[in-house]
């Protein structure tokens, strides 16, 4: 190894540690005085940027019945961006970590230099420490299962006491048997092999005077523990496959029956459309889409002139919805975990998911003795910068007081629309044959 | 141990150029960089897929500073992130640039390069008894299409609008439309061009290795006769070289979309007010495509690195592997299987759900012989003589990992429970443990294990137990709770979780991961310490420091062009018989015949040969007669 000769180790992070020294001590003053010029234009620029993207939010939004969410949610987008003002103890803290590390790399380095002397010494005098070490690391298994089973007992209760909500849907609780069917079973088999695991790694950690088991296979053994995670899991895929179909394989009437509503995600927000009287959801055509009828609805279609746009989701209880899933742009996830829906959202490709929900979110308020309780509409699917926020309120009422909230809402197709609709139709037409021709020509 | 003799086909390469190989004059071009030994090609790839994993790991550790502290800022991050951290907070859209790098190079250039490239180039030829592979040229070259592929990889970084930033699966149209996220520009070119050149890198490994299987074994090296590792890597390779071009068939379609306004995967799109003209393409048909590929590739990660731990396993508990032919029965089950499954990733986008159901029933199956393999590690465990090197805890780990990550697969294959799973936390904790986790102890097991052959020297024992523990115990401390999250219907790729009322609970879960994650992260710099420090200064290694069986170590310390001196060994036996009855040492190397053993040979291990089993008969009688005459005296 030529290379050797270059590169001396030792030399270079010697080198490296001073340096790390150095730029921990020196430069901290100078950053701090520079903070407070760096947080000036900074957050400048990230209020603009919100400010900005709130006014595109809410221009985009216009069209359609604004909501209060929504421009709350803008308000809130905001306020969470201030940045923090003060940015000196940061500094200092972040210097201090890394000066922390490198203590930690010493006192390790030195107590590995210990080690070292201690076993030399050992050895000159005959003693063995390689035994010594594997017994350690036995040990240490048996310590960590130890730990580990408690640490799984007390995520189990504690992290999973946060996680369980209750169903909201009736298929969620098919889903939630199935899901604790498999969790009592797989859990299990997590703790047994882990005790073996570890067990065996402590109990049968390496001795000089033993000598291992030749035992090469056992064909009865094999087929055993072949054979029963297969009939495990032939129960599992069995009971799941009924639940599934039994979720998305709904009959054509039962269909019929259920309310109509369609969801058309858009980066990045959700668009809610009822059905209207006639329960069935006019057509939608993407070439149609103006800012003015920002989804597309195709007017000449006569069962579109009855529906109406929302600004969240209103559900009845205990009726069967079929949620028509749509995209404008991207691919999105139509996803409610308190009812255990989700459904992509596809351009090109509609999609539904029908579900009943069991609950009103006042009931759902009373059980969890939380009065701020919403349902939510999230995006699961990746679509961009706003991912992380792209939501909707559900709200689930009784079937009379839905009723009532139904019949406020407006038809979009009133005369205002159908006039503005001509006029932009026009204007947008000829628009967009031009940017189709200059988009063709710069090809 | 084995069907009928399977022809030598190898015997007809053991013509003698090792010594000529030996006096060519080698240049520092020649010998470290277009170097055609398998050896050296093999510790490019390693070195080159650790410096990856340290960059994904550190873009991890950026996005972690971000989600385990949403509303602080971080300064030093807009000193050398420049805008994508303005006033020290990371952006959304390089946040999700972020997750999408970090994904790309963990799965394509740590985990498939930097761990079948390694040990795939490395043991192959030495663990079958070959001179180099079929193609030392061949092998050069995927080296270096491998290298360009992170290089542009890298250079992503540096481009105006950032680098590709659709997760690393990249879905359309997210990934077609620039417009929708400005990391679908450039940068998703540079992607796409990088993983062009990935997937031709992974072609011609992988051509390589399975001629080099198939044509190059040393007499007596039949297939039933192979290490476990090399059974796993042929797999590997079989696997790779049947779906990596699906994947290149979705890039290119994907590039002319993108560049030649085609419609393969776009149709009725509205970006931003701007009506596209595309129509009649499906968004599905990519994830058809992708995960074609994407669900082989998980085995493709994962099954190296169960080869490595079989080897390592039974080496250091002194035993036979438990059951031979179960565990390459399921390996070849589930290369078989891995092909019919991907349509689980896609339960929920819309596909007919009957057939959703039948991919169901697939991939429910291929979860039983993974618990068959793990069954066959305990029982190897069992009644063993554990040696505890640090090669060893990695691979008991990975045991552990495989265990927990291959059990949250059997709730996410059920399609049922999918529905509320998909797409959440639960998912990022279930490939984590699997791959994250598990795949990647399996390479750093074997880094540990064969870092005499590649170096000549030991690495440090006690660094590499701090390692193995405060790593081990990291993990399981950051993905274990990410299950909770999940299953609270917390979904990944957020940037943050302050935007919905039901998420601020997990902000503090949110913070205790990332700071597991970052002393796991600072963890590793006792691994890359005594890597590198090691390869320089490290004790010198003795020719065979395990006591392993395998042919490996035959080969002397020193790297020869041609791996032996003279002729190649000839293998006699499995290479598994650790601790047999009979025998003074507690393992008998392959090349080692049957008639310097006669005192531990077993009946079957004559395969039925029938003059073989007289000699035996006659010298155990003989023995026996000894035996008893040393009574009488
Ligand atoms: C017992 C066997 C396994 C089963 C039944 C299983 C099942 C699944 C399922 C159903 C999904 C899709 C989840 C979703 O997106 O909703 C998934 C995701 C995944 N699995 Fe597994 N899996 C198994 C083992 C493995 C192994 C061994 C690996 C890798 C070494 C692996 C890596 C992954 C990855 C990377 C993903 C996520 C891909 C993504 O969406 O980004 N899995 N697994
Ligand atoms: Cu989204
Ligand atoms: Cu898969």
């Amino acid at each position: 190894m030529r290379l050797k000769k270059y590169l001396n180790i030792r030399w270079i992070a010697s080198i490296m540690v001073m340096c790390a020294l150095l730029v921990n001590a020196i430069p901290l003053s100078a950053q701090l005085a520079d903070t407070s010029s760096t947080t000036a234009s900074s957050s400048a620029g990230v209020n603009e940027g919100a400010a900005d993207s709130s006014a595109l939010k809410s221009a985009s939004s216009e069209p359609l019945i604004s909501t209060v969410v929504d421009t709350a949610a803008s308000a809130k987008l905001i306020a969470d961006f201030k940045p923090e003002k003060d940015f000196g103890p940061l500094y200092k803290s972040a210097s201090y970590y890394v000066l922390l590390f490198f203590l930690v790399c010493v006192f390790i380095a030195i107590i590995g230099k210990v080690l070292r002397v201690y076993e030399l010494s050992g050895e000159l005098q005959g003693k063995k420490t390689k035994s010594y070490w594997q017994n350690v690391q036995g040990i240490l298994f048996i310590v960590v299962l130890i730990a580990g089973l408690y640490g799984v007992y007390w995520s189990y209760t504690v992290q999973g006491a946060m996680s369980m909500t209750i169903a909201a849907s009736e298929h969620g609780e098919k889903i939630d048997t199935m899901f604790y069917v498999t969790l009592v079973i797989t859990t299990i088999v997590f703790i047994l092999t882990h005790i073996l695991l570890f067990g065996f790694s402590f109990k049968y950690r390496g001795s000089d005077t033993r000598k291992a088991y030749f035992y090469p296979h056992n064909n009865a053994v094999e087929r055993l523990w072949t054979i029963i995670p297969a009939i495990t899991l032939t129960v599992l895929v069995v009971f799941g496959f009924i639940t599934w179909r039994s979720i998305t394989n709904v009959p054509k009437e039962e269909q019929d029956k259920a309310l109509k509503v369609e969801v058309v995600g858009e980066q990045f927000k959700w668009n809610i459309r009822y059905s209207g009287t006639d329960n069935i959801i006019g057509k939608r055509n993407f070439t149609l889409i103006t800012p003015t009828n920002g989804l597309g609805i195709d007017y000449k279609d006569p069962k579109s002139w009855d529906d109406k746009l929302a600004g969240e989701i209103v559900l009845p209880v205990n009726k069967p919805v079929r949620v028509a899933v749509g995209s404008k742009d991207i691919l999105h996830s139509f996803y409610i975990p308190d009812f255990r829906v989700q459904i992509n959202a596809v351009p090109g490709m509609p999609t539904s998911f029908q579900f009943t929900p069991k609950y009103t979110t006042q009931q759902m308020r009373d059980k969890l003795n939380d009065p701020t309780f919403n349902y939510l509409l999230l995006c699961a699917k990746i679509c961009g910068a706003g991912h992380y926020n792209m939501q909707a309120k559900v709200t689930v009422l009784s079937e009379d007081e839905y009723k009532a909230w139904e019949a406020k809402l407006p038809l979009f197709y009133n005369d205002d629309v159908k006039k503005q609709l001509q006029v932009a139709q026009q204007k947008m037409s000829s628009e967009n044959n031009k940017v189709t021709l200059i988009t063709k020509n710069n090809r | 141990m084995a069907s009928t003799a399977i022809h030598d086909t190898a015997v007809l390469t053991h013509h003698d150029h090792g010594h000529e190989h030996g006096h060519h004059k080698e240049t520092f071009i020649t010998k470290y960089i277009f170097s055609q030994d398998h050896k050296m090609i093999a510790k490019q790839f390693l070195i080159t897929g650790i410096i990856m994993a340290v960059i994904a790991m550190f873009l991890s550790v950026l996005f972690r500073l971000q989600l385990g502290w949403p509303d602080k800022n971080f300064p030093i991050l807009e000193t050398f992130l420049g805008k994508w951290a303005e006033g020290g907070r990371i952006r959304p859209d390089f946040y999700l640039a972020l997750v999408t790098i970090h994904g790309t190079m963990m799965v394509f250039f740590v985990l498939t390069a930097g761990l079948s490239g390694t040990f795939s180039n490395l043991l192959i030829p030495l663990q079958l008894g070959a001179r180099d592979m079929a193609s030392p040229f061949l092998n050069m070259l995927s080296y270096w299409f491998f290298f360009t592929a992170c290089m542009i990889m890298m250079g992503s970084f540096f481009v105006q609008t950032g680098p590709a930033s659709a997760g690393w699966t990249i879905y359309p149209p997210l990934s077609a439309i620039p417009k929708a996220i400005p990391g679908s520009g450039l940068g998703m070119t540079l992607w796409l061009i990088s993983m062009i050149l990935f997937v031709a890198s992974s072609l011609m490994g992988a051509l390589n290795y399975i001629s080099t299987v198939l044509n190059m074994r040393t007499k007596g090296m039949d297939m039933w006769r192979m290490p476990l590792t090399i059974w796993a890597f042929f797999l590997t390779a079989i696997l790779g070289v049947l779906s990596f071009p699906v994947l290149v068939s979705g890039v290119v379609l994907l590039i002319f979309d993108r560049s030649f306004g085609t419609s393969f995967y776009l149709s009725d799109i509205v970006v931003q007010g701007e009506v596209l003209p595309n129509q009649g393409g499906s968004p599905i048909l990519w994830q058809h495509l992708f995960w074609f590929l994407g669900h082989p590739e998980v085995y493709i990660v994962i099954m190296p690195a169960l080869g490595i731990t079989s080897e390592v396993i039974a080496t250091n508990s002194r035993k036979p592997i438990f059951g031979y032919h179960a565990m390459v029965y399921s390996l070849i089950g589930i290369t078989i299987l891995s092909f019919i499954v991907w349509g689980h990733h896609m339960f929920i986008t819309g596909m007919n759900p009957f057939l959703g159901g039948v991919f169901m029933i697939t991939t429910l199956i291929i979860a039983v012989p993974s618990a068959v393999k793990t069954f066959n590690y305990l029982a190897t465990l069992w009644r063993g003589n554990i040696r505890f090197t640090p090669a060893m805890l990695f691979a008991i780990g990975l045991v552990s990992f495989f265990i927990s990550g291959g059990l949250t697969g059997i709730f996410l294959g059920n399609a049922a429970l999918d529905i509320n799973l998909h797409d959440t936390y639960f998912v990022v904790a279930h490939f984590h443990l699997v791959m994250g986790s598990a795949a990647i102890f399996g390479m750093l097991c074997g880094v540990y294990h064969w870092f005499p052959k590649m170096f000549g020297r030991l690495m440090d024992e006690k660094l590499g137990y701090l390692h193995f523990w405060l790593t081990f115990i990291g993990a399981y401390l950051v993905f274990f709770p990410m299950h909770f999250m999940g299953l609270d219907g917390v979904p990944r790729r957020y940037y943050a979780f302050t935007e919905f009322e039901f998420m601020k609970e997990w902000l503090t879960v949110n913070t205790f991961i990332s700071w597991a994650a970052i002393i796991s992260a600072l963890a590793q710099v006792a691994f890359l310490w005594n890597f590198f420090y090691s390869i320089f200064y490290g004790k010198k290694s003795s020719q065979n420091p395990w006591e392993s069986n395998t042919m490996e170590w035959t080969a002397p310390v020193e790297h020869l062009h041609g791996n032996w001196p003279g002729e190649i060994p000839t293998v006699y036996r499995w290479p598994y018989d650790y601790s047999k009855p009979g025998h003074d040492d507690d393992f008998i190397p392959q090349t080692v015949p049957f008639s310097q053993t006669m005192s531990s040979n077993l009946p079957h291990d004559f395969e039925g040969n029938a003059e073989s089993e007289r000699i035996q008969q006659e010298w155990d009688s003989k023995y026996a007669a000894d035996k008893v005459e040393q009574g009488i005296n």
